[in-house]
C-alpha cells in the first residue's frame, strides 16, 4: 500500500513541471513590484488614470464612490475632484466616448480596463506595456508595443515618457526625452498598474485578510474534532 | 410530552428508525483508509454548490446582455457576493478532485466489483451528471472562454454523420452561441441537473448500503449468519436488518465512528479549500481562466483555447485521434469504458495488495496516463503534446483491455477471512 | 454491546465544545449568505438622495418626485394652508406628531423644515396605495376643510401636514422622509440637515 501511495505521488509530481510549463506564456515582464495597500500609489494611479486614460478607456464596473472609500478619498474631495460633470457618487467610471465613433477611429472600440489585470499576466503586463512602447512607422499611429504587438493605440503618455525605439536584439532605447525622468515615469506606471490591479479586484485585500481569520478558526476545529476523533475511536482500538 | 410527539411521528414515519438504519446502527468496516474520505467530501462539495449557487440565482441575469455584468454585479455590488461566487467557482474544480479521488479509491480496492457493480453505475451516472452540469455553468459567465469552450464542445456534436450539424443547431438554439443557448443552459444547471443530481446522489447511497461499504482489504463484513462464534462478531449493536441475515466481524457503527472521524476530514479539506479560495481563487489560471474576464465575443477567438482542467483527459483523447468523428467516438468512448469496468474486470479479488503484479502496474499506469492526458488537455497541441498524447490514450484504453485479459486467469494472494489488527 | 458512548466527563465535554465551535462556524458561514441579502452597492446607488427644483412651484401646487422607488410629494403650502392646519387639531389622531413618522427636526405644527414647503411620501399608512391631493375641493371628504389628500383605496384622509384623521384606516401620520435645504431654491431628498442619510 505504502508502496502504492508512493509509487502514485511520484507519478503526480513527474508531471508537475509540464503543468509549469504549459502555464508560463514564454513572454518576458518586468516585475511591477506594487503594493495594493499602499494607498498613495493607488490614488496617484487613480489620478493619473483620470487624465490619461479614461478619455478613451471606460470602468464601466467600477463606481466612483467605492473607489472613494477604498483609497480613502473623501466624499467633498472625490466631488470637487473626480465628479466635476454632474456624475452621483454612486456611478460607475464612464467616459463619454460613443463606441460605435471609437471603432471607427482606432479600428476598434478602446476596451474597458476594469479587468485589465485579470484578464492579462496581472500589474506586472500593464507596467511592461505601458513602459514597451516603440516608434515604428509602418503603424496607424506611428508607435508598436513590444508586449503587444501591433497594438492599435497611439503612445498616449509619450510627452511623459519620450521616444524610444527598438534594435534588431529586442531593446528599446530612447531617442529622445520625456518631461519624466525614467525612475519618475517607471514609478507613475507602477502606480497605474497598481490601481488597475485594484479595479479588477477591489475585494483582494478584504479576501485575503479573510482567509487568515477563517483558515485560523478550522484549525482551532480542526484541534476539537482530531481530540474527538481519538476520544472516540479508543473503543474500537 | 417531547418523547410522545416523537412515538406519534416514528409510528406514521420511522425516521429514527431510518436514522439506526443508515448511521448509528449502520456497519462499515473499520479499516477505512484515507480514500475513504473522498465520498463524503464530494457531498460537503454538493452542498456547498447548492447553496451558493442558488444564492447566485438571486444575482445573476442569463441574458446575452447582461450575463457578463451581472456576475461583475455580484463580485463588486453585492455584499458578500464575491465570497459566495468564489465558494461556487472553487467548488466546481474541488468537486472534480474528490470525485477523481473517488473514482480511483474504487479501482485501486475494486469497489466496483460484484455485488457493487449498480453502485458504481449509479456512481458513473453522476460523474456523466457532473460533467454535464459543470459544463453549462462554465458557460453562464458569458467570459470569452465560457463562450469559445462551448462553442468547442456543442461543435463535436457536428461529428455525428447527417444529423450532426441540424443537431448542434437545436442544440444551440441559434446560429452561433447566442443568449438563446445561455438561458436553456442556465435553466439546465440550476433547475434540471441538479435535481437529477440529487436524486442520483440518493440512489448512489441507496445502493451502498443495500450491499455495504467494500474496505481496503477487500474482505466481507457480512459473514452467513451463525457461522461465526459470538465472541468474534463485532462487539457494536447493529440495527435488526443487517443482524437477521448476517453475522458482522470487523464493523464499526457509522455513527458515532465515522462522522467523528469525517468530520476531521473535512476540515482539514475545508482548510485547504478556504486557502485556494481566499489565496489563489483563480487556482493559477486553471479554475478560473484570464480570457474569461472579457465578456463573451463571437468574432474574437482567445489565443489558446483550453478546456477547464476537468475536461482535460477526455478532451486530449479527442484531439490527438486526427479524425472528427472519431475523436469525438473516442472522446465519449474514454467515458463509457469506466461505466464498463466492473465487466471488464473479471477478476474475483477487489484488493489490489492482493491481485497480480500486473494489475498494480496496469493501475499505476492508467492513473499515470490519465494525469498526463488531463495535464495535455490544458497546452497547446504541439506535436510532441500530441505524441505524449496519443501514448496516454493508448495506455487509458490499454489500461480496460489488459485488465480483461489477465483478470480471466489471474494468479492472486490469499485473501484473508477477517481485517487484522 | 451497545453503542452508546462511554458515559465520560472527557468525551461529553469535547462532543460539546467540538459541537459549540462548530456552532460558530455554521454562523459565521450564514454570514455571508444573509449578508448578501442587504441592499446593494447599486440599489444604494438607486436609492441615494434626489434633488429636485422647488423654486419653480407655484403656491398650492403638488410635484411628485421619486426616491428610492417611491412618489414623494411636495406641496408649496400658501399661508392659508398653514393657518387652517391648527383648527384641525381635535380631528385628527395624532396631531402633535408623536409618533416617529417625521425626523426630528420636522417634528413641529407644520411637519417640514420650511413651513411653506411639505415634504411626505405619497404612501398612506394603510396599505400603501398612494393618497390624490384634493385642492380646494377637500369638502367633498371632510366638512370645513378646503385642501387635504383622500387615499382612494379605503378611504383614508389625511391634512395639509400629512397628518391622519380621526375614523379612517389608516393608523398614523404620512411618513416625512430625511430631507433639506442645501440653498434656497433646492430640495435634498434622502439627506437630513444634518448630512445624515437615514439609512440607519
Amino acid at each position: 500500500m505504502k508502496k502504492l501511495i508512493r509509487a502514485f505521488t511520484f507519478g503526480i509530481f513527474a508531471l508537475v513541471p509540464l503543468f509549469v510549463l504549459a502555464s508560463s506564456g514564454g513572454m518576458h515582464l518586468d516585475k511591477a513590484g506594487n503594493d495594493l495597500a499602499d494607498k498613495e500609489s493607488l490614488k496617484r494611479g487613480f489620478d493619473s488614470y483620470v487624465s490619461y486614460c479614461l478619455g478613451c478607456h471606460q470602468l464601466q464596473y467600477q463606481r466612483y464612490n467605492r473607489t472613494f472609500t477604498d483609497l480613502g478619498i473623501s466624499e467633498e474631495e472625490g466631488l470637487a475632484k473626480y465628479l466635476t460633470n454632474g456624475q452621483k457618487p454612486g456611478e460607475h467610471i464612464l467616459n463619454t466616448m460613443p463606441a460605435k465613433d471609437a471603432a471607427k477611429w482606432f479600428g476598434s472600440a478602446p476596451p474597458d480596463l476594469t479587468l485589465m489585470a485579470r484578464l492579462k499576466p496581472g500589474p506586472d503586463y500593464i507596467y511592461t506595456y505601458l513602459r514597451s512602447f516603440y516608434i515604428d512607422p509602418e503603424r496607424p499611429f506611428g508607435v508598436n508595443n513590444k508586449v503587444f504587438k501591433d497594438v492599435g493605440m497611439p503612445h498616449v503618455l509619450q510627452g511623459l515618457q519620450g521616444i524610444r525605439t527598438l534594435d534588431e536584439h529586442g531593446n528599446l532605447t530612447e531617442a529622445k526625452g520625456g518631461s519624466m525622468t525614467t525612475e519618475e515615469y517607471d514609478a507613475f506606471s507602477r502606480d497605474l498598474a497598481n490601481f488597475l490591479e485594484y479595479t479588477a479586484e477591489p475585494n483582494k485585500l478584504e479576501r485575503e485578510a479573510m482567509g487568515y481569520w477563517v483558515i485560523g478558526f478550522l484549525f482551532i476545529f480542526l484541534i476539537f474534532a482530531y481530540l474527538l476523533k481519538v476520544e472516540y475511536w479508543r473503543d474500537v482500538h | 410530552m417531547f418523547a410522545n410527539l416523537m412515538a406519534w411521528i416514528e409510528k406514521r414515519l420511522p425516521l429514527m428508525d431510518a436514522m439506526n438504519k443508515h448511521a448509528a446502527q449502520y456497519p462499515a468496516p473499520k479499516n477505512f483508509n484515507f480514500w475513504y474520505v473522498f465520498g463524503i467530501l464530494a457531498s460537503v462539495v454538493l452542498v456547498n454548490q447548492l447553496l451558493t449557487g442558488i444564492w447566485l440565482t438571486m444575482n445573476y441575469e442569463p441574458s446575452n446582455e447582461g450575463a457578463f455584468a451581472s456576475i461583475e454585479y455580484i463580485m463588486r455590488d453585492v455584499d458578500y457576493g464575491w465570497l459566495l461566487r468564489y465558494m461556487h467557482s472553487t467548488g466546481a474544480s474541488a468537486f472534480f478532485v474528490v470525485v477523481y479521488m473517488h473514482m480511483f479509491r474504487g479501482m485501486m480496492y475494486g469497489s466496483y466489483q460484484k455485488p457493487r457493480e449498480l453502485l458504481w453505475l449509479f456512481g458513473m451516472f453522476i460523474f456523466l451528471v457532473l460533467m454535464a452540469e459543470a459544463f453549462m455553468g462554465y458557460l453562464l459567465p458569458w467570459g470569452n472562454m465560457s463562450y469559445w469552450g462551448a462553442q468547442v464542445i456543442i461543435s463535436l456534436f457536428g461529428a455525428i454523420p447527417i444529423i450532426g450539424d441540424d443537431l448542434t443547431l437545436w442544440i444551440r438554439g441559434d446560429y452561433v452561441i447566442s443568449g438563446a443557448t445561455l438561458n436553456r443552459f442556465f435553466a439546465l444547471h440550476v433547475a434540471a441537473l441538479p435535481l437529477v443530481l440529487v436524486i442520483l446522489v440518493f440512489l448512489h447511497i441507496l445502493a451502498l448500503h443495500e450491499v455495504g461499504s467494500n474496505n481496503p482489504e477487500g474482505t466481507d463484513i457480512k459473514k452467513p449468519k451463525g457461522s461465526v462464534p459470538l465472541e468474534e462478531q463485532s462487539k457494536f449493536q447493529f440495527h435488526e436488518q443487517y443482524t437477521k441475515k448476517y453475522d458482522i466481524v470487523d464493523a464499526i457503527p457509522f455513527h458515532p465512528y465515522y462522522t467523528v472521524k469525517d468530520l476531521v476530514a473535512i476540515v482539514i479539506f475545508l482548510i485547504i479549500f478556504c486557502w485556494v479560495m481566499f489565496f489563489a481563487p483563480e487556482g493559477g489560471g486553471y479554475f478560473m481562466e484570464a480570457p474569461n474576464f472579457e465578456p463573451a465575443n463571437g468574432l474574437k477567438t482567445p489565443e489558446h483555447i483550453a478546456p477547464v482542467w476537468y475536461f482535460g483527459p477526455f478532451y486530449t483523447v479527442l484531439r490527438v485521434i486526427p479524425d472528427k468523428l472519431l475523436g469525438a467516438i473516442g472522446m465519449f468512448s474514454a467515458i463509457i469504458v469506466l461505466f464498463l469496468l466492473p465487466w471488464f474486470d473479471r477478476g474475483t479479488v477487489k484488493s489490489i495488495k492482493y491481485r497480480c503484479t500486473a494489475h498494480t502496474v496496469n493501475l499505476m499506469q492508467f492513473a499515470i496516463c490519465f494525469i498526463a492526458l488531463g495535464a495535455l488537455g490544458t497546452m497547446p497541441a504541439t506535436p510532441i503534446n500530441n505524441m505524449i498524447g496519443t501514448i496516454a490514450t493508448f495506455g487509458y484504453f490499454g489500461f480496460f483491455v489488459a485488465l480483461w485479459i489477465y483478470s480471466k486467469n489471474e494468479k492472486t494472494k490469499p485473501v484473508p477471512e477477517r481485517v487484522s489488527g | 454491546m451497545s453503542n452508546a458512548p462511554v458515559n465520560n466527563g472527557r468525551r461529553r465535554f469535547l462532543t460539546a465544545a467540538t459541537s459549540v465551535v462548530g456552532g460558530v462556524g455554521v454562523v459565521g458561514l450564514a454570514v455571508p449568505f444573509i449578508g448578501s441579502w442587504n441592499p446593494s452597492a447599486r440599489a444604494k446607488a438607486a436609492g441615494a438622495p434626489v434633488e429636485v427644483n422647488v423654486s419653480k412651484i407655484e403656491p398650492g401646487q403638488l410635484i411628485r418626485a421619486e426616491w428610492r422607488g417611491k412618489p414623494v410629494y411636495v406641496v408649496r403650502r400658501t399661508e392659508e394652508v398653514l393657518a387652517a392646519l391648527a383648527a384641525l387639531d381635535d380631528q385628527l389622531k395624532d396631531p402633535e406628531s408623536t409618533e416617529p413618522q417625521q425626523p426630528v427636526y420636522a417634528t413641529n405644527a407644520y411637519r417640514s423644515i420650511k413651513p411653506e414647503f411639505m415634504v411626505a411620501l405619497g404612501v398612506c399608512t394603510h396599505l400603501g396605495c398612494a393618497p390624490t391631493y384634493y385642492k380646494g375641493n377637500f369638502e367633498e371628504q371632510v366638512e370645513g376643510v378646503a385642501d387635504g389628500f383622500y387615499c382612494p383605496c379605503h378611504g383614508s384622509k389625511f391634512d395639509m401636514a400629512g397628518r391622519v384623521f380621526q375614523s379612517v384606516p389608516a393608523p398614523t401620520n404620512l411618513v416625512v422622509p430625511e430631507h433639506s435645504f442645501p440653498s434656497a431654491g433646492t430640495l435634498l431628498i434622502g439627506v437630513g440637515p444634518d448630512a445624515s442619510t437615514g439609512d440607519a
